[in-house]
């Protein structure tokens, strides 16, 4: 398995490049500009097409580099356009309703990267991989993953939902690139093609509740309660 | 010997085919009937599929398709609940006039909410049944959307973000199962369930243990167990009647049919009671949830949403027993549940649109204006509480059997508490339609329902009757028989 057959020199530029895509989360917790998500989620899924190429150099499997260049054009290019078509066509430029300010969702933030190392070395005591690149690629694929949760928790707009599983979402790409390299490459695709399909239905659906509902905000959208 | 790749692939391309014909010819009234013929191929289709169903899991199409006694008959409750949704559609869409310009849209996706369920069930790789799942979500919350309204959109928009943020953790569960086995089998293997069953006992327990209730939440959210389950009376109130029956009756077996397939993973690993209380659990929470608000519940629909996941509940619990007297139950009320459901979706579309409401306490009399198919309902809302001589009344009763020899017998006394609070909620609501104050002379139900309204509910309500009266012994072996292979 990769994760054993490592170099130093490779396992530093992982480990790099996983801290890199956590802080890019982090950058998303501190602002409350849509666009500066978006910016800071398409330098995320850039970072985890580096991660896919370095992989596949690494570990010879020739099928990442195909991942790493659709992320780099989907996730990286392509989806942060829809979203800031989106941004620009609804003409909602900042989130006005969060429910923390930056610095406190920041600590929350962090209390949950904290949360998600206990149990990501649990796991690795578990499994005998105390001390290696697994600990790290769990911590940073369950903190995004808990990250994501907390922008859809603490954010109303619509748009913000959107990001927040988009966010998650690299989470789970970002981990299954260290962990499961291997994993059947259609797989992957079919993933990334999916993803798109989402965004585009939720880009439908945002511009329905703004002409039909007459708000892109959660908080506007309390008809159906009990 | 039957040609299952064959008859699967018919199954896929009929409705594909029909959808290409709905959306370039454009014409309501055509939709209408191809929506009807793709139904009735379909229903055939999925109950040929049933009846010739292999004794040995089948895996056929490339490795991509598996055919269980299970999946099987997961396919047929599509395949039904579809037609029946089909022939009632027509009756429905026809007294909304205002949407007959875009009519052929309907259909069309109708077609491929079908198709998308016709898919999933069949897939033997858990990453591709993830992604059939998530397809099912797509195309569905537009179907929930439909109207137009600002209800139905809010509807459509929080069933689309609860359930895909639902579906992400269900992925993270995949993944993890898929790494688990490759400290057996090597950086590279087929994804497939057999695969992962197989590999489950040298895993360790940990990671397979949080695999699995990574999971549960993630399917769970789609099952709509509580406490994920926020999106499900929403959508389910909001979509017109013949989707919600076909998101209540097709689509949440779908999602348990992925639960149960990673419970039976995590049976092979030797965690299985952990497992199945964890399942047990949510089921209990669900009816508990349930009976709450439907205790308290004004919207005709969204009371049948609290009841899906009532009935989403007794499922949970009945695979949760473990045992195949339970897993028999279940099977068994899979079906009477996807039967009665429809049936009682048909029947509260119909008093809404007679009505011109969605709330109960304005439905007046309806026996007196609608003396046969308001007696259709309440017959029907006399056997979706559980109550004899009805199919679910004997489904319901052989899991609380199954439940009595299980690990969890304490969950057989809270089921049948909660069961009793449902029923008597259930039946203060229908005293108060059928009795209660006399309504406004103004506003007193016009309306004439056609036979395509009222078909559907008779056609549902005969089979529950005769499932309840006598269960086949054929079926009896079937579901043991589908207990003890690889679900």
């Amino acid at each position: 398995m990769l994760i054993f057959h490592l170099g130093p020199l490779a396992t530093s530029l992982f480990s790099l490049l996983a801290i890199l895509a956590l802080v890019l989360s982090f950058v998303m917790l501190a602002s409350h500009w849509l666009k500066n998500h978006v910016y800071a989620f398409a330098a995320e899924s850039w970072t985890i097409a580096a991660i896919s190429a370095s992989i596949g150099y690494y570990g010879h499997y020739p099928e990442l580099y195909v991942i790493a260049a659709l992320t780099a054009l989907f996730r990286g290019t392509f989806l942060p356009y829809l979203v800031i078509r989106l941004v620009n066509r609804l003409d909602i430029q900042r989130e006005f309703t969060p429910l923390l300010k930056p610095s406190s969702s920041m600590i929350l933030g962090a209390a949950l990267v904290i949360f998600s190392y206990e149990v990501s070395r649990q796991l690795g005591i578990a499994l005998h991989l105390t001390d290696n690149i697994a600990v790290l690629a769990l911590t940073c694929m369950f903190s995004l993953k808990l990250i994501g949760f907390l922008m859809m928790i603490l954010r109303s707009e619509a748009i913000s939902h959107i990001l927040g599983l988009l966010v998650i979402e690299n989470g789970i790409f970002l981990g299954s690139q260290i962990l499961v390299p291997g994993m059947p490459a259609l797989l992957e695709l079919v993933i990334i093609f999916d993803l798109l399909t989402i965004v585009m239905a939720f880009g439908m659906l945002v511009r329905f509740l703004q002409t039909h509902a007459g708000t892109t905000s959660s908080r506007g959208l309390q008809k159906l309660v009990g | 010997m039957v040609n299952f790749a064959a008859l699967i692939a018919a199954l896929w391309i009929i409705p594909g085919v029909a959808i290409i014909v709905m959306l370039a010819l454009r014409r309501p009234r055509l939709a209408e009937y191809l929506n009807l013929l793709t139904s009735i191929a379909v229903f055939g289709l999925t109950l040929a599929i049933l009846v010739a169903a292999p004794d040995k899991p089948l895996v056929t199409g490339a490795h991509y398709i598996l055919l269980t006694p299970l999946g099987a008959w997961v396919l047929f409750c599509v395949g039904l609940v579809y037609l029946l949704a089909s022939i009632y559609a027509i009756g429905y869409m026809r007294l909304l006039p205002e949407e007959k310009p875009r009519l052929h849209k309907y259909y069309a996706l109708q077609a491929g909410f079908a198709l998308t369920m016709l898919i999933a069930p069949l897939m033997n790789n858990p990453g591709i049944f993830w992604i059939a799942i998530d397809f099912t979500t797509i195309v569905s919350a537009f179907l929930v959307g439909f109207e137009k309204e600002a209800e139905c959109i809010e509807a459509a928009w929080k069933y689309l973000i609860v359930v895909s943020a639902g579906l992400a953790l269900a992925l993270l569960g995949i993944i993890l199962f898929y790494w688990g086995g490759t400290f057996v089998l090597g950086p590279t293997y087929a994804l497939t369930w057999a695969n992962l069953r197989e590999v489950a006992p040298k895993v360790p327990e940990t990671l397979l243990f949080l695999a699995f209730l990574l999971t549960l939440v993630g399917f769970g959210t789609k099952v709509g167990l509580a406490p994920m389950h926020t999106w499900l009376p929403d959508a389910h109130s909001e979509g017109p009647a013949p989707v919600s029956a076909m998101l209540s009756g097709a689509l949440l077996n779908i999602a348990l049919l992925g639960i149960y397939r990673f419970l039976a993973i995590l049976d092979n690993g030797g965690y299985s009671l952990m497992g199945h209380t964890a399942l047990l659990v949510l089921g209990i929470l669900s009816l508990f949830v349930a009976g709450l608000f439907i205790v308290r519940q004004d919207g005709a629909k969204r009371m049948l949403a609290y009841s899906s996941l009532e009935h989403m509940g007794v499922l949970a619990i009945g695979f949760g027993f473990g045992g195949s007297i339970a897993f028999a139950g279940a099977m068994y009320h899979m079906l009477n549940h996807s039967l009665n459901k429809s049936l009682m979706f048909f029947g509260a579309g119909n008093m809404m649109r007679a009505y011109g409401t969605k709330s109960m306490s304005k439905m007046r009399h309806v026996l007196r204006y609608y003396p046969v198919s308001g007696a259709v309902w309440l017959l029907g809302a006399i056997a979706i509480t559980g109550a004899p001589p009805f199919g679910l009344f004997l489904s319901e009763l052989t899991i609380l059997r199954g439940g009595i020899l299980s690990p969890n017998p304490w969950a057989v006394w809270v089921m049948a508490i909660l069961l009793i609070l449902i029923f008597t909620a259930f039946m203060n609501h229908f005293r108060r339609m059928i009795w209660g104050p006399e309504p406004e002379p103004d506003t007193a139900p016009t309306l004439r329902l056609s036979l395509w309204n009222t078909l559907p509910m008779w056609l549902a309500l005969i089979p529950v009757l005769v499932l309840g009266l006598w269960w086949p012994a054929g079926l009896w072996g079937f579901f043991q028989h589908a207990f003890l292979v690889q679900p």
